[in-house]
């Protein structure tokens, strides 16, 4: 089967049924994606599918077939970092940054659903993710400004 | 009779056969130092040297004297590596590290290189925990590198043929006084292979004059995590890899009686291991894996095992060293006029580092290369040791920058376990753990039973009797002056595996300890800040709360109905924490709102503004968790909320207003900051809610339901 993973198409095994994650992780060596639960409700695998955050180790691969996969490696573009991750950068927010991909793929996600948030739309919105080092002050802040910079998603 | 310490000394004055050019004692030579690490300068500490000796105190091994505790080499091309057994799990102590060298020598950041947490590669160091790496590490690096640039200004000055001048050195540059020439670190390390033992007289740059060291620098290698290019041992790969995975058993305790392993063994690509206990697949992709674990036919012989609603009566009656209370406390506290006798519960917490614990191992011949992510490497290696009865030298542990620990990664099961298999099946393998064996098979934060008996007699403490049943001796003393006291940890049979965690037990006592005081200062009338402070001996506590009390304002609250105001206090691992808290809890739906959190913290001199701030408010949400609704349930041998959807940890939508105040005191040695904020979180907001209800809840966590209860 084919995938389309950050404007790349990728010739994939999917005889064992397996899930996102596991074919982005292990065939197509992506693994900025993290596993972090297995059952979406930590965050930490989420990817853009067809621009909606998704995550990854509760979605088999057969089922994005012919979808636009994103994943944490296809946000830089042309060697610039995406203005999220920037914004994070700037913040300097993570401390072991395991949940890093997951936290910029979903506030990608709500950015480009409502380019103006307040702090408590990115409580709600953000809610999904976890960050068990529990810098969530400094991702909403990160959040906030990129939001305020009307950037270009 | 002499010190220890001068005793060591006069053994390291044989080792240096000639001052300045001496080699180090043991674990690297000279020749072979600058063979692999290439021509240039370099400096060296042993374990002995007053800095890590005074840290270490009593608990150093004496095996540990002449071990080398890190050193630091310059290329010719000025840049500078710095080598160290401690390892980073998020408390970016690669980034405080490497600005305590960058200050000594005058460079920026980028210049420098960390090699952390490396069996083969680093110093021998016994784990990173305990809030150690600042006050230990730092100092010692900070030396070492201000012994590097006293080398450096030394090759100056005899390249220039100078005498005894004062020089400068700035941005890797050594400045001549007077003809404006300049000689680059990297020309001065050119072609030399000169190493040299720390001197601790060499001067530091004074705290007052920082300009690296103090200040917001940003983490190192940042753009790595941001951008999914970090490899955590769990994303690792080598060639011929395979993916393993363990049989556990059902329940804690169960044994193996049966097993059939035929079904799973006809999959393609899997093989199958087994060695009495352990059994084990491997399979090309982590999904053939499990499918294969799933085929395979187990019975087990299970054994009754004690569930959680009779935890808290089993830990203390098997609470060892249950004395008789002394004569003298027991009548202070019988004639005081106010008495208050309590008993506080807490309950088992994971740590669930979001990354699970994972290992790669490869064996070449009868060497074993193991990466995984452990706070004690080379713990690991001491345990791969035991398991395969190698020498050590032909065991390597690495641990790459790794996601999170908070003290729930002192172990190194993964790795072993990926060894096991690698070693049976010929072929690298990885086992990463998934979300539910990392909740069943890891360890837990211990639970305890606190009872504490106090009174005071006109206001004043006069009597306290405080019992830690099983969850542990830290902070478990008091802060406070009281006539008379006692206070005792009783160790106790746990049902289930307990280990380190963030400030361990601390954060138990000191919920007991505040709670206590705050509610003598009630049955006193007293306001619980002034009670405090009137007890208080230690200045530095009492600066911190009337700091941090000002920012809350805690003297200009103003009494609302259902509105509550709490705080807590306490010192460990050599910070100090002063916790407000402002709740409202509302009177119908009993449900709890954090208003408002200030949370102070003094560690002596800051290394990192900015990375201090996010551990002390990273600390107090993770200590909501616990604080609240936290809880490892379990029933005869089965941890029943074993998954992120059943175990409820803090989320973006339980993060309050929250205020931090650093106090930065330059005049004083840093401290770790990973662990100390913890602690006062919990009693300040159980403070706060029997500020707004008059309802006392001396369990952790407070509200397992979600809901203030009505009664005490």
């Amino acid at each position: 089967m084919k995938l389309t993973v950050n404007e790349k198409e990728y010739e994939v095994e999917v005889s064992g049924n397996p899930n996102l994650l596991e074919v982005l992780r292990e065939q197509i060596d992506l693994t900025g994606t993290k596993y972090g639960c297995g059952e979406g409700a930590c965050g930490a695998c989420k990817v853009l599918v067809n621009g909606t955050p998704t995550s990854a180790c509760i979605t088999p691969a057969v089922s994005v077939q012919g979808k636009n996969i994103i994943t944490v490696e296809g946000l830089v573009k042309n060697g610039q970092l995406h203005p999220v991750q920037k914004a994070f950068l700037e913040e300097d927010v993570f401390q072991c940054a395991y949940c890093a991909s997951g936290m910029a793929i979903a506030a990608i996600g709500l950015l480009s659903k409502q380019r103006e948030l307040t702090e408590q739309e990115i409580k709600e919105g953000m809610n999904g993710n976890i960050c068990r080092c529990c810098t969530y002050p400094e991702i909403i802040k990160a959040i906030k400004k990129a939001s305020e910079n009307k950037i270009n998603l | 009779m002499k010190s220890l310490k001068e005793k060591l000394k006069g053994r390291l004055s044989k080792i240096d056969e000639k001052a300045g050019k001496s080699l180090p004692p043991q674990n690297i030579s000279r020749r072979n130092f600058f063979k692999k690490m290439g021509a240039g300068i370099a400096t060296y500490v042993v374990m002995t040297d007053v800095l890590a000796f005074q840290v270490l105190g009593s608990d150093a091994p004496l095996k540990d004297e002449d071990q080398l505790a890190s050193w630091i080499h310059l290329s010719d091309s000025g840049k500078v590596t710095v080598f160290t057994g401690k390892v980073e799990v998020g408390q970016n102590i690669r980034t405080s590290l490497s600005q305590v060298v960058a200050e000594e020598l005058s460079i920026s950041i980028e210049h420098i290189e960390l090699i952390m947490g490396d069996t083969q590669q680093t110093p021998y160091d016994r784990g990173t925990y305990g809030s150690l790496t600042t006050p230990q590490m730092a100092p010692i690096l900070r030396k070492a590198a201000a012994n590097l640039r006293e080398m450096l200004l030394q090759q100056a000055k005899e390249e220039w043929k100078l005498g005894k001048v004062k020089l400068e050195l700035e941005k890797g540059f050594v400045h001549h006084p007077s003809n404006g020439g300049k000689l680059s670190y990297g020309d001065l390390a050119k072609g030399k292979q000169w190493m040299k033992k720390m001197d601790e007289e060499v001067p530091t740059v004074d705290p007052e004059a920082w300009k690296t060291a103090g200040t917001s620098v940003r983490k190192v290698n940042g753009i790595d995590f941001i951008t999914g290019t970090h490899r955590y041992v769990s994303d690792m790969s080598v060639p011929g890899m395979v993916y393993g995975k363990i049989l556990r058993p059902p329940y804690i305790g169960a044994k193996l009686k049966s097993v059939n392993t035929g079904k799973a063994a006809g999959l393609d690509g899997v093989e199958i291991v087994q060695q009495d206990d352990f059994v084990g697949v491997t399979a090309k992709d982590s999904r053939t894996a499990s499918v294969a674990l799933a085929m395979i036919e187990a019975e087990w012989e299970t054994s009754p095992q004690l569930s959680g609603k009779d935890l808290f009566s089993h830990l203390v009656n098997t609470g060892k060293d249950q004395t008789a209370i002394g004569n003298a406390l027991e009548s202070e506290y019988l004639i005081s006029d106010k008495q208050l006798d309590q008993e506080f519960l807490v309950q088992y917490i994971a740590h669930v580092p979001l990354e699970p614990r994972a290992g790669l191992a490869l064996w070449k011949g009868d060497e074993l290369q193991v990466w995984t992510g452990t706070q004690r490497p080379f713990g690991v290696q001491e345990e791969l040791q035991r398991t395969f009865d190698l020498p050590k030298e032909k065991i390597r542990v690495y641990m790459p920058d790794t996601g999170s620990g908070y003290g729930g990664k002192h172990t190194g099961e993964a790795g072993i376990e990926a060894a096991r298999l690698a070693k049976a099946v010929k072929n690298p393998v990885k086992v990463n753990w998934t979300r539910e064996e990392e909740f069943k098979w890891a360890y837990f934060r211990p639970a305890g039973v606190i009872r504490v008996k106090a009174s005071t007699q006109n206001g004043h403490l006069s009597a306290w009797d405080f019992h830690n049943f099983n969850s542990g001796g830290a902070a478990i003393e008091a802060p406070y002056e009281i006539k008379e006291k006692n206070h005792q940890y009783h160790s106790a049979d746990s049902p289930l595996r307990q280990g380190s965690y963030r400030a361990l037990a601390s954060t138990a006592n000191v919920f007991a300890i505040e709670a206590q005081i705050n509610d003598l200062a009630s049955a006193n009338q007293k306001d619980p800040l002034e009670f405090r402070l009137t007890h208080l001996k230690n200045e530095r506590l009492s600066n911190l709360i009337k700091i941090t009390a000002d920012a809350f304002g805690w003297g200009k609250r103003i009494k609302r109905t259902n509105i509550g105001f709490g705080m807590a206090c306490g010192a460990a691992k050599g910070g100090y924490v002063a916790t407000f808290a402002e709740v409202k809890v509302d009177p119908d739906t009993r449900e709890l709102e954090i208003l408002k959190v200030t949370g102070g913290f003094e560690c002596g001199a800051i290394l990192n503004p900015r990375h201090l701030k996010s551990q002390v408010v990273g600390c107090m949400l993770q200590g909501l968790g616990g604080a609240l609704f936290e809880s490892v349930e379990f029933d005869n041998g089965d941890i029943k909320n074993a998954s992120l959807s059943s175990y409820r940890v803090p989320r973006f939508k339980d993060t309050p207003k929250i205020e931090v105040i650093l106090v930065d005191r330059k005049d004083l040695p840093s401290s770790g900051a990973g662990e100390a904020p913890i602690i006062g979180i919990a009693p300040a907001i159980r403070n706060a809610i029997f500020d707004a209800t008059g309802v006392k809840i001396n369990q952790l966590p407070m509200l397992p339901n979600g809901l203030v209860p009505v009664n005490s």
